[in-house]
């Protein structure tokens, strides 16, 4: 989460004001976390269209740093509003809650013992069949958690419950990502 | 170099200043060149009418060296100085290459890339790269009878920081200004989706002569959107010869000892693969230095001998879906591109996994070249109006080592190009005042297992207690898919940047020198070439200056605009001399002191497109 393009853009000097605008100023869309992703999407290529590296290419080595900066700064707002976990983070962020995930792991007991029994199933499973039931598990808890998070940011504003969910998510998430590390190593037995 | 531009946006060059613009399939086994003419792209055949160049390089004694099929046909005979398939070598160590035992080549070891022993001397796999972009480029300008403005050169999407940085070299060594490298899928899919106006998602399987990708891409309106790719770079139609060489072997017993051995078995073992793909059984037929071989071969026996290469390729497809969260009945349609794909055996195997049949009705040798022309020919500004847009991703992880030779990983692969990401490290000791950074590429944890790229330092950190230097280094990938590197301490200020290219591309001093060794053999007279292109130089920078004043003026200050036109007029003054290298000082100096106020036109139309696109959108 504390990644960023920044100090790239703080070398375009002049720019830095017109780049340093948030993501949804940038793609000008309601600051919520309910967002339709195929017009994310459509906005995204469109924004593309117009600064993308691309389209200077005839231009000059000036103009392609420049495009190259605008082009990074609409990629980088994309991969934030499209994940709805780095979304929620970065509307509590900018609502002054942030996540600060290293410094706090606090995580309530009864989802911790269901996050060892996930790791448990993980590493017993052998085969990828076995593990589909409980990727589908965790997914299915992945999208009550997401939806959770719609109601306290979008509704409520309860940012810093939205926190703690959020918190949540991330543990979610990298399961995630370790069950399809090990769909990886099973196909390729 | 000065590197002018200048159609304002919009509006396209006049018919005979239509620049000459390329596409280059850069392959393992051959290589193609096209170009779009008459809107329409095709692939530039030499004087004999082939467009196929075989990839080998034969060096002869007294300087000399055959190009293409002459190369090719004397493979056999003189196999140590005939070099094929070096793609498989571009940015590797010896190390990396699995059985080099099994290659005629005298291999030489390097830190950084490998080279061969010819009777030309030490070869790097980069000058032979260049020897056949060359030859492709002199076809090109035959062709047009006029100089190359540029090319878009292929890569494999599965190719790493090094193999890209290795290719864009030989490119710069063969005197070809480098438009963009775009990946193979990406350009097929260029070449099938304007052709076919298709929407939706596509499943590009391209298997070469040496290298294996897939990609996954989304097609609208003209954008080619990569959701994820993989492959492996090492993984082609030489490796389906070597097994069916290692069957026949196990078969007959025979023995393969000497450099013409070697060679031979190749070039019998791809005719039999060949033969096989339309018929159900061949003789294998060798005449080694032990004797004569012959082996009949059946379809099926070889297709059970190269099941695990095939099974390869598709964990690989299964991978790629996963990473873009596909699931197969979300591909429209797969489209087939590379000769290894000619093989039926592999087209049922894409066809049964991915529940849809294979398009396969552009070549698939040409298919990669077409849809680089494409890309080249917009790239050049002589498509003003073109739709075309790729955005393609990194291929694999990149990171840095940290404590206990463990990565760190800072852009995940299958990120959208361009792309910088940061990330914010600090000191291990009490004092510290430097940092070592190693930066790798690859998806495995532990450092030794990535491939290394460059190494480098941060010095000068002020001294202080353990953890409390905050050094954020950050990763920039530019949308040829190389990476810069720069590091900066946030107290201090204190920074290092890096272009990603030491341990194992070529400096450019080492450029320049193989460029001057180069154009001594050259016929042309290079020095009233070089002059004539740095009056045109002057000409297109003093006349794109000129334009930008009269449409942006306004952002300049009075003073300013008197330093742009002080350096306007020792621009044009200097034309008048003889003096290739005053002409470009002149033309430097001009682009350099209206850099910012390019930077500033950019933004200034950058915002209005932006801000126009709103109102567009709603």
């Amino acid at each position: 989460m504390n990644r960023s393009a920044s100090n790239v853009i703080d070398a375009a000097g002049p720019l830095s004001a017109q780049l340093a605008v948030n993501d949804f100023e940038l793609f000008d869309i309601p600051k919520q976390f309910a967002q339709d992703r195929a017009a994310l999407d459509t906005r995204w290529k469109n924004l593309q269209r117009e600064a993308h590296p691309d389209k200077f290419s005839a231009r000059g080595t000036a103009a392609q740093r420049v495009a190259m900066q605008w082009s990074v700064r609409i990629n980088e707002a994309y991969q934030r509003l499209k994940d709805p976990l780095r979304r929620a983070a970065y509307l509590c962020e900018l609502a002054g809650a942030p996540i600060n995930a290293e410094n706090n792991t606090a995580m309530p007991t009864e989802f911790l013992v269901q996050q060892m029994q996930w790791r448990e199933e993980l590493d017993d499973a052998t085969t990828a069949d076995s593990l589909r039931n409980l990727h589908q598990e965790v997914l299915q808890t992945r999208d009550a958690a997401l939806a959770n998070c719609e109601s306290l940011i979008d509704q409520t504003q309860d940012f810093s419950k939205a926190v703690q969910q959020v918190r949540a998510l991330m543990f979610i998430e990298r399961f995630v990502k370790d069950i399809d590390t090990r769909l990886d190593q099973l196909d390729a037995v | 170099m000065a590197l002018l531009q200048i159609s304002e946006p919009g509006q396209a060059p006049d018919p005979h200043q239509r620049r000459i613009a390329v596409g280059i399939d850069l392959g393992t086994t051959h290589s193609l060149v096209a170009s779009v003419r008459n809107s329409v792209a095709e692939c530039l055949p030499d004087a004999q009418g082939q467009v196929i160049l075989p990839s080998a390089v034969r060096y002869l004694d007294n300087d000399g060296r055959q190009i293409g099929s002459d190369a090719l046909r004397a493979q056999a005979e003189d196999p140590q100085n005939t070099l094929v398939s070096v793609k498989r070598f571009m940015g590797r160590g010896l190390k990396d290459i699995a059985n080099a035992d099994k290659l005629p080549y005298q291999f030489v070891d390097k830190p950084g890339m490998l080279a061969i022993q010819t009777r030309a001397g030490e070869k790097s796999p980069v000058e032979v790269s260049a020897e056949i972009l060359a030859t492709l480029r002199f076809r090109a300008e035959d062709t047009f009878n006029d100089d190359l403005y540029g090319a878009v050169i292929t890569v494999p999407a599965y190719f790493d920081d090094a193999q890209r940085q290795a290719t864009k070299d030989a490119a710069q060594l063969a005197g070809l200004n480098v438009l963009r490298l775009i990946n193979e899928p990406t350009a097929a899919a260029i070449a099938y989706g304007l052709d076919q106006s298709s929407e939706g998602v596509y499943a590009i399987y391209d298997l070469g002569g040496g290298t294996f990708d897939i990609s996954i891409l989304r097609l609208t309106r003209g954008v080619f959107e990569v959701l994820s790719t993989g492959g492996d770079s090492a993984l082609g139609g030489d490796d389906y010869d070597r097994v069916l060489v290692e069957f026949v072997q196990s078969t007959t017993q025979c023995v393969v000892v000497t450099p013409s051995d070697k060679a031979q078995v190749m070039v019998a073992a791809r005719a039999c693969k060949e033969a096989l793909s339309s018929q159900d059984s061949m003789q294998f037929e060798v005449t080694l230095a032990s004797g004569a071989v012959a082996c009949k071969v059946t379809r099926a026996q070889f297709e059970e001998a190269c099941k695990p290469l095939t099974q390869r390729t598709l964990n690989a497809v299964r991978k790629a879906l996963r990473d873009a969260s596909l699931q197969k009945q979300d591909i429209q349609g797969v489209v087939m591109v590379g000769g290894s794909t000619r093989m039926p055996h592999i087209q049922t195997a894409v066809a049964e996994l991915l529940g849809c049949e294979p398009l396969t009705n552009l070549n698939p040798d040409e298919v990669v070249a077409l849809g680089a022309a494409i890309q080249a020919n917009q790239l050049a500004g002589n498509n003003p109006d073109g739709e075309l847009l790729l955005l393609d991703v990194i291929p694999l992880s990149l990171g840095i080592e940290t404590m206990g030779g463990l990565v760190e990983r800072i852009v995940p692969r299958n990120q959208t190009i361009p792309t910088a990401m940061a990330q914010d490290f600090t000191t291990y000791q009490d004092g510290q005042t430097a940092l070592a950074l190693h930066v790798v590429q690859g998806e495995r944890d532990l450092v030794a297992d990535c491939r290394s790229l460059a190494r480098f330092e941060l010095r000068g950190i002020p001294p202080m207690v353990a953890g409390a230097a905050r050094i954020r280094v950050t990763f920039t990938v530019d949308a040829d898919g190389l990476l810069s590197v720069a590091a900066l301490e946030q107290h201090s200020g204190v920074q290092a940047n890096i272009t990603v290219k030491p341990s194992y591309g070529l400096s450019d001093d080492q450029i320049a020198t193989m460029l001057q060794d180069s154009f001594k053999t050259a016929e042309q007279d290079i020095k009233t070439r070089a002059l004539v292109e740095a009056r045109v130089d002057a000409d297109r920078m003093w006349l794109a200056t000129q334009s930008a004043l009269q449409a942006d003026g306004d952002l300049l200050s009075a003073q300013e605009r008197i330093h742009i036109e002080s350096l306007m007029a020792t621009t044009l003054n200097s034309k008048k001399l003889e003096d290739a290298a005053a002409v470009e000082a002149a033309t430097e100096a001009l682009a350099k002191g209206t850099e910012a106020f390019a930077a500033q036109r950019m933004n200034r139309g950058i915002q209005n497109a932006l801000s126009g696109q709103h109102i567009e959108s709603i």
